[in-house]
């Protein structure tokens, strides 16, 4: 099995999933029925999407895996997804500021993946770019209404941004993996997705009347090394319960 | 208006009803007709939305990728129902706003069924098998209720319910043929919600409060009992295939009758859900109350962000 390409797959997916299981927190609970709505659409297209990275990875890795066995009976160490997407909700503009900033990454990133010298990886990133791109058109537009609404609303947003913005980098900081992926012409090269996304988020925060923080860099290694944060542990206890308190069934 | 006008305008609008031609909004309608059809329609549109939280209970430990994704789109699908019914309520000149508000006063009623709990991952194959198989049986007869709008949303939803039936009914068929551990889980839910479900027909023909009227107006098309006993045909065989057990000792096929007889429901359980002593009734509108609170900053920087940009 090609340990790298099984990585960068683990990487697309588990994103993926992790910030589509978030998602289907607010089912329910949502703002308003509209946004319930919407985020449940935006949470079942993360969800289907990792479900196709992780056919790909399943077949890489050979024997009884499936995407079930690889969302499901995997301990936290072993997910690649960034810490951002695992961050509680808070919030409805701490999950707003979450997605725009996460978002727009990963459009330019599977936009850039159409073009990937893997023919699998170009043909699930095309279904999934248009799907993103309303991912990313939807929290641009809240975060604009949100930093443009009420004082509430603006302070709301512009301490989530405050607290998050520490966490935005890692999925622009190439690990090995990410080199591999570049070397390979499977994937983009982040430096040059992040001009785009800095350019990009500067803009909609412009509009929004949102202060970008001071970059206070910190070394995150979750996709890199599955060095997460303490709230990976409780989301996967959840997912993963009936699976491992009743093991080796179909359900 | 003169009485004998309105008598006149009566005796067209039961006659219109009686040929079977839809009201429409812009028709004239008698008051009563007006509030029965916004009672029922919204209180229709409540239960989607409260239905939404037994169901999200399992949403983030449903067992597999494919679960997971088809609850979460069957839950979407009742919002989306919820959407079109307070729609379809408003044509009468009622908001939705004042709906929501009635909901969270606890001033108007949902269907009692969403006050009982989902316990284990059974209950997410029951609740669309049964739940949903009960709510068609009585949608399918609103399909053809008098007034257009919600007759319209009756048969696009009905279509929508369909499949989510079939798929509750097949996790409870996957967990039939699997482990001793599941088959316990799926006769425990069945347990649990059989009764309720049969409570969801509404009391006796004979003590239901807006039956007969609802019957002349043909907003109501079936009685309670009739549906109930529809349904309890249609379902005992799905039962038995899945090689479980109702809660009922006297459920058994009556030859002479052509259907199957059970046994009375515990009436002092259902009243007492309705009035809002059931297992789940507070904590259901608190988690209601508090997302419509949580959200009201949202709402208020929407209102003021369009406004600025108009």
């Amino acid at each position: 099995m090609n340990n790298n390409l099984y990585q960068y797959l683990l990487q697309l997916g588990d994103n993926a999933l992790i910030l589509g299981q978030r998602l289907c927190e607010w089912t329910g609970v949502a703002p308003e029925l509209e946004i319930d709505l919407a985020l449940s659409n935006i949470g079942l297209d993360l969800l289907g999407q990792a479900n196709q990275w992780y056919e790909y990875a399943a077949e890489l890795k050979g024997g009884d895996a499936t995407p079930d066995t690889i969302a499901f009976l995997r301990d936290a160490h072993e997910y690649r997804n960034v810490q951002l997407v695992e961050l509680p909700n808070g919030n409805f503009a701490d999950t707003i500021l979450r997605a725009v900033i996460f978002d727009t990454f990963n459009l330019l990133l599977h936009e850039a993946l159409t073009q990937s010298s893997d023919q699998r990886i170009g043909a699930i990133a095309a279904r999934a770019v248009k799907e993103i791109g309303y991912h990313a058109r939807y929290c641009k537009n809240w975060t604009l209404r949100l930093g443009g609404g009420t004082e509430e609303s603006h302070q709301k947003a512009q301490k989530a941004l405050n607290d998050i913005w520490d966490y935005a980098f890692e999925a622009l900081t190439p690990g090995p993996v990410d080199h591999w992926a570049k070397e390979a012409g499977i994937g983009p090269d982040l430096e040059q997705v992040k001009s785009k996304w800095e350019a990009t988020l500067q803009q909609v925060f412009h509009q929004a009347s949102l202060q970008i923080p001071k970059p206070g860099f910190v070394d995150r290694k979750a996709k890199s090394e599955g060095i997460h944060t303490e709230h990976l542990g409780y989301i996967l206890a959840e997912m993963q319960f009936l699976q491992r308190a009743y093991p080796n069934l179909q359900w | 208006m003169q009485d004998i006008d309105v008598k006149s305008l009566e005796t067209a609008f039961q006659d219109r009803i009686d040929q079977e031609i839809k009201i429409e909004p812009r028709d004239w309608m008698p008051e009563d007709y007006r509030k029965n059809l916004i009672r029922q329609i919204s209180q229709h549109a409540h239960s989607e939305v409260v239905g939404m939280l037994p169901e999200k209970n399992w949403l983030t430990r449903a067992p597999t990728l494919k679960r997971k994704m088809a609850l979460l789109a069957k839950i979407q699908d009742e919002g989306g129902h919820g959407l079109y019914l307070y729609s379809a309520a408003e044509t009468l000149g009622v908001s939705r706003e004042e709906m929501v508000r009635d909901l969270l006063s606890g001033k108007a009623k949902y269907a009692s069924i969403f006050n009982y709990p989902a316990l284990n991952w059974a209950d997410m194959g029951v609740i669309g098998w049964l739940v949903d198989g009960a709510a068609i049986v009585n949608q399918v007869a609103l399909q053809r209720t008098s007034y257009g709008p919600y007759s319209r949303a009756m048969i696009r939803i009905c279509k929508e319910e369909s499949f989510h039936q079939r798929q509750g009914y097949d996790i409870c068929l996957q967990l039939a043929r699997g482990s001793d551990e599941q088959k316990r889980m799926l006769q425990d839910a069945i347990n649990r919600w059989w009764w309720p479900v049969l409570m969801m027909f509404g009391p006796h023909d004979s003590a239901s409060a807006h039956s007969a009227q609802s019957m002349k107006w043909k907003i109501k098309r079936v009685s309670n009992d009739g549906l109930r006993q529809k349904f309890v045909d249609q379902t005992v065989p799905q039962l038995e295939f899945l090689k479980m057990t109702a809660p009922d000792p006297q459920l058994k096929w009556n030859e002479e009758r052509g259907h199957y007889d059970f046994g009375e429901i515990d009436w002092d359980e259902f009243w007492n859900v309705v009035k809002g002593v059931g297992p789940c009734n507070k904590r259901r509108l608190a988690v209601r109350n508090k997302a419509h609170d949580d959200g009201a900053w949202v709402r208020e920087a929407a209102n003021a962000y369009a406004q600025k940009n108009n």
